[in-house]
Formats: structure tokens, C-alpha cells, sequence
């Protein structure tokens, strides 16, 4: 059913933290890693080891610089998945109701045996989450790694998405943001989580934790490391006036 | 986006036989027989491979089947269904007007207003995507449904209607692309809200997160066609009102030249439908610092 849900018991999630993420990638290949062994169709690749590789991802890291008005730029990284929306305009689109919104835990599927490959989710999506397969001709996503959550065959720890598990700096983290008291949602209050597009009234699950600024001072003691002869003495001293004296 | 052939084949062509099929169900013209039979026969040649040709671009049309259910919030599935309603409906409508000599004017003038309805719901498909701010506008209905009603008007002969109509159809498209090309930067979408990091300062694309196109930027990042578009805009504009309009105002009027005025205007419909796709931006190409 196409028809999103007024209300989710659970709104599973991600919150990201652009403060801490290094922009190793190890979530985009953790994540293709588990999806293409996992769930549905794997995720192909075409021409992986030609001139053009092309392939299907439900997580990427873009990298942004940022300039302030004043002071030094910074770089960003940016790892971008389906943000889950409670709004989700790729669910309304689905002719065939292959995309659905579950009422349980708010995340967003394509059940695969009914997708017939039209493309309008991707298109109506602001974010690029979903991408189509090349080789399936079946619309791919972000499960919030369902088949692991919920996964009893695993041991505890790995009860959570893979990208989450795999991210060795900690700036990934898995909960239900529709709980006040979870740490996600106590993480979003605390670092003024944001929205992507807010604009666009899709009300994204997922939530960005915004860099923290930058310190002016490097540190304290910066300034006993300033140089202290600008002018070379002893033995560079000496080899200054003679090397000039030969030149 | 990207100028898929089979879609720019499916809306023009679909939109042209549904287009006649309206006027055929206004009784326009009042042929029965024979040559009525040639009226349908275009008209559901051009509406029905139009369709076929929409499912071209599908990565599983064995499914096909399936888009009839969710016309409850999808616009695609509401498509199809309004489209199966007219052609049946138009269908029974043929039979009278064909082999009975009978014109049962309440089922033409219901199945005329499905076939409009049809091309309203392909029209919808469109305009109802947020992400592209282009198409996400009143005049893209308008447009869709001038370009099928020109179109039907042209095909079911009724040149006194089709003439102003080819005039205000040009007129129309100027006008959506004056105020189509301001929808973008209205729209409040930039890289810095995408990002979020507007309030830190000004955002560039810095490293892509892959090193060739993937889906996302083939589909919707379709910067390439763009570059012509002004030549474009003027040669479609010539070719689907002004040319075709000045043929058919202008004496001596011949059936020949009837029909060359049509297949400019087809050209035309197709190459504006081309640019239609090739020039909408949509919000991801933010991402990759693009529009």
C-alpha cells in the first residue's frame, strides 16, 4: 500500500555526525557488503574493472569545503543514505505499491517481487537515496539493515545497521527518534540536529549533527613553539657566511 | 532528467491519440463507415503504441500489470487506469459510429472526457514531483493538455480550431519557460540546504563520492543536452506552432500540405518534449554541485 501511515509505533533512524566522520568509506563498502550477500536482489556492479565503473550503493559519502565569511575553510564529509521520511514522497509515486512505509517501525522498503522498475520513486526522492539496479531492474535502498536489527541469530552487538557497526570514528548512530528519552534524540537536542531540504516538507527521520566550530586558539602552548632565532647560529650560522662568502 | 526516447515517444504520441480521441468523441468529424474506422484506427494506433512504448523504459514490464493498483495516491496508476477506461469506453463508442451508423453522443462525450482525462493523469505524473520545481507548476497540465488538444484538433481535420490553437499553444510554451526558468531558484533549494551547512558559510562540491556517472547523475543530472537548449527552444517553437499555423492560414490550402503542417508540428511536439526532460533540474544534482 502506497497510502503512507498518520502515525509509526517506532521511528527507526539514523543520526550522523558530520563533527566526527573522517570520510573513510568504510560505511558504503560495509553497507554493499551485507546487502549484496543479504536481502533481495544483490546490488550489481557493470564494468567494475573497465574504464567506466558504474554500480549500485545505498550509502555514499560526498565531500564538501566550506567557507566561512571569515577564517579558513573546512572540509566536510558527508555520508548520504535514505533518510526515511515520515513524509515519503517515493512511497505516494509507487504505481504498483511495491514501496511501503511500515507502521511497526517507520522504514522504508520496495518490496522487490512487485517493483516493476519505472524509476518515478527515485525521481520523486530530493536526496538520490534510491537507485535502480542495472542488472535487477528492481529499485534499491536503504532497509535500515532490517534483516540485522531484528536478527536473533546474531549476537547482540551486531543488532544494529551495518554501516553503524562498521564506522570506526562513531559517527553513525541507530536508534528510534521517536523516543525523547533514546540517545539518539537526546544526541539530536544536545548538537542541534538538522534536516536535509527541510523545505521540501518531507520530514526526514534521519538526522545531521551539524561540525562543531572551530577553536581560534591551536592550542595553548603554541605560542612557547614560535621560532626563536629568525637568524641560523652555530654551526648553520657559520656555514651561512661561508657558503655566501664562496657564492 | 533524463531524455528516455521511449518516454518523450509515450507522452507525444499517447497525448496526440487522446487527443483525437476527444474530438472524435465530440463528433468531430462526423464521419461514420469506412472512414470513421481511419479516424479510430489513428487515434488508438498513436494512443496505444504510445503506452506500449511507456513501458520500454521499465526495468521489469512483465509486471506491468501490477501499476493498476495504487490509484488511491499514485498518479502513474491513475494514468493507466483513466487510460484503460477511455480507450474501452471510446472502444464501444467506434463500434457504434463505425459499423452501426449510430452516434451515442452521452458514451462519446463520456469517453472524450476520460481520453482528456488520460492525458491530464500522464501530465500529473509530473507536475506532482517536488523535486523537480520545473514541472512542479499549475502550466504543466495546461501544457499537456493544449499540446493534445492542438495535436487531435490537427489530426481529426478541424483546421478552423487547430489554427489559433497552434498560435496560442506557442504562445503558451514561451510562457512557461519564462516563468519554468525562475521555478528553480524560487523553489529555496541550494547546495547549502541539501547539505544543511548554510549557516557555517558558502558550500562547494570538494571530492564526489564516486569517480564516474552512476544512476542518480545519468537519470537526473542531465547537464550535456542542455547546451543547445536555446536553438532548441526557438527551431521546436518554429516547427510545432508557427510554421505548421502559417501553412495552414495561408492559401492555396492543399490536403499535402495539410499533412506536411502535421509532421512539423510532430517533430516539433518531440523535440520540445526532449527539452522538456533535458532541462528540468532536479534537487539531487545539488549534491554533486550541480543543477
Amino acid at each position: 500500500m502506497t497510502t503512507l501511515p498518520t502515525h509509526t509505533e517506532k521511528k527507526l533512524g539514523l543520526v550522523i555526525d558530520l563533527d566526527t566522520c573522517v570520510g573513510c568509506h568504510a560505511c558504503v563498502i560495509s553497507c554493499k557488503g551485507w546487502n549484496t550477500e543479504n536481502y533481495g536482489a544483490p546490488l550489481s556492479d557493470q564494468n567494475p574493472y573497465g574504464a567506466d565503473p558504474s554500480g549500485t550503493f545505498l550509502n555514499r559519502v560526498h565531500s564538501y569545503e566550506v567557507t566561512p565569511d571569515e577564517g579558513a575553510a573546512m572540509t566536510v564529509h558527508f555520508p548520504k543514505s535514505c533518510l526515511h521520511c515520515e513524509d515519503a514522497p517515493c512511497v505516494t509515486v509507487c504505481p504498483t505499491g511495491a514501496s511501503y512505509k511500515r507502521v511497526e517501525d517507520g522504514i522504508v522498503l520496495v518490496n522487490e517481487s512487485d517493483c516493476i522498475g519505472c524509476g518515478l520513486c527515485a525521481w520523486a526522492c530530493p536526496y538520490g537515496a534510491r537507485e535502480l539496479d542495472q542488472a535487477a531492474g528492481v529499485m534499491k535502498k536503504c532497509t535500515l539493515c532490517v534483516d540485522r536489527i531484528y536478527n536473533e541469530n546474531l549476537p547482540e552487538i551486531d543488532r544494529e545497521p551495518a554501516c553503524v557497526r562498521t564506522c570506526p570514528s562513531g559517527a553513525r548512530h541507530f536508534g528510534d527518534l521517536g523516543d525523547e528519552t533514546s540517545g539518539v534524540s537526546k544526541l539530536v537536542a544536545e548538537r542541534g540536529g538538522m534536516d536535509l531540504m527541510p523545505e521540501l516538507g518531507t520530514k526526514p527521520v534521519n538526522k545531521y549533527l551539524p561540525p562543531r566550530p572551530k577553536d581560534d586558539q591551536i592550542d595553548i602552548l603554541a605560542p612557547f613553539l614560535e621560532p626563536i632565532a629568525e637568524e641560523p647560529q652555530g654551526f648553520l650560522g657559520w656555514l651561512d657566511k661561508t657558503l655566501e662568502r664562496i657564492g | 532528467m533524463h531524455p528516455a526516447p521511449s518516454i518523450i515517444v509515450f507522452t507525444v504520441f499517447s497525448g496526440l491519440g487522446f487527443g483525437l480521441l476527444t474530438f472524435l468523441g465530440l463528433g468531430k468529424p462526423d464521419y461514420s463507415g469506412f472512414t470513421a474506422f481511419i479516424f479510430f484506427l489513428i487515434a488508438y494506433v498513436f494512443a496505444v503504441g504510445g503506452l506500449i512504448s511507456s513501458t520500454f523504459h521499465l526495468g521489469n514490464p512483465q509486471r506491468a500489470i501490477k501499476a493498476f493498483s495504487q490509484w488511491r495516491t499514485s498518479w502513474l496508476s491513475r494514468e493507466g487506469c483513466l487510460a484503460v477506461a477511455a480507450l474501452t469506453v471510446m472502444g464501444l463508442y467506434a463500434i457504434g459510429v463505425v459499423f452501426l451508423d449510430t452516434r451515442w453522443t452521452l458514451l462519446g462525450l463520456l469517453g472524450g472526457a476520460l481520453s482528456l482525462a488520460t492525458v491530464f493523469g500522464t501530465s500529473m505524473i509530473y507536475t506532482q514531483i517536488t523535486t523537480v520545481p520545473r514541472w512542479h507548476h499549475w502550466t504543466t497540465p495546461v501544457l499537456f493538455i493544449l499540446y493534445a488538444l492542438t495535436g487531435g484538433a490537427f489530426l481529426a481535420g478541424q483546421t478552423s480550431t487547430a489554427a489559433p490553437m497552434l498560435l496560442l499553444l506557442g504562445v503558451f510554451q514561451c510562457v512557461v519557460w519564462i516563468i519554468g526558468d525562475k521555478l528553480f531558484a524560487r523553489s529555496g533549494s541550494t547546495i547549502e540546504s541539501a547539505t544543511g551547512l548554510g549557516g557555517m558559510g558558502k558550500v562547494r562540491m570538494f571530492e564526489a563520492p564516486h569517480s564516474s556517472k552512476n544512476y542518480l547523475m545519468k537519470e537526473m543530472v542531465h547537464v550535456v543536452g542542455r547546451k543547445h537548449a536555446r536553438t532548441l527552444r526557438i527551431i521546436g517553437v518554429l516547427c510545432v506552432s508557427l510554421l505548421p499555423y502559417l501553412l495552414l492560414v495561408l492559401p492555396p490550402f492543399y490536403h499535402l500540405i495539410s499533412l506536411a503542417a502535421l509532421l512539423l508540428h510532430i517533430i516539433g511536439a518531440l523535440t520540445l518534449r526532449w527539452l522538456f526532460f533535458a532541462e528540468a533540474e532536479h534537487t539531487v544534482g545539488l549534491y554533486y554541485g550541480k543543477r
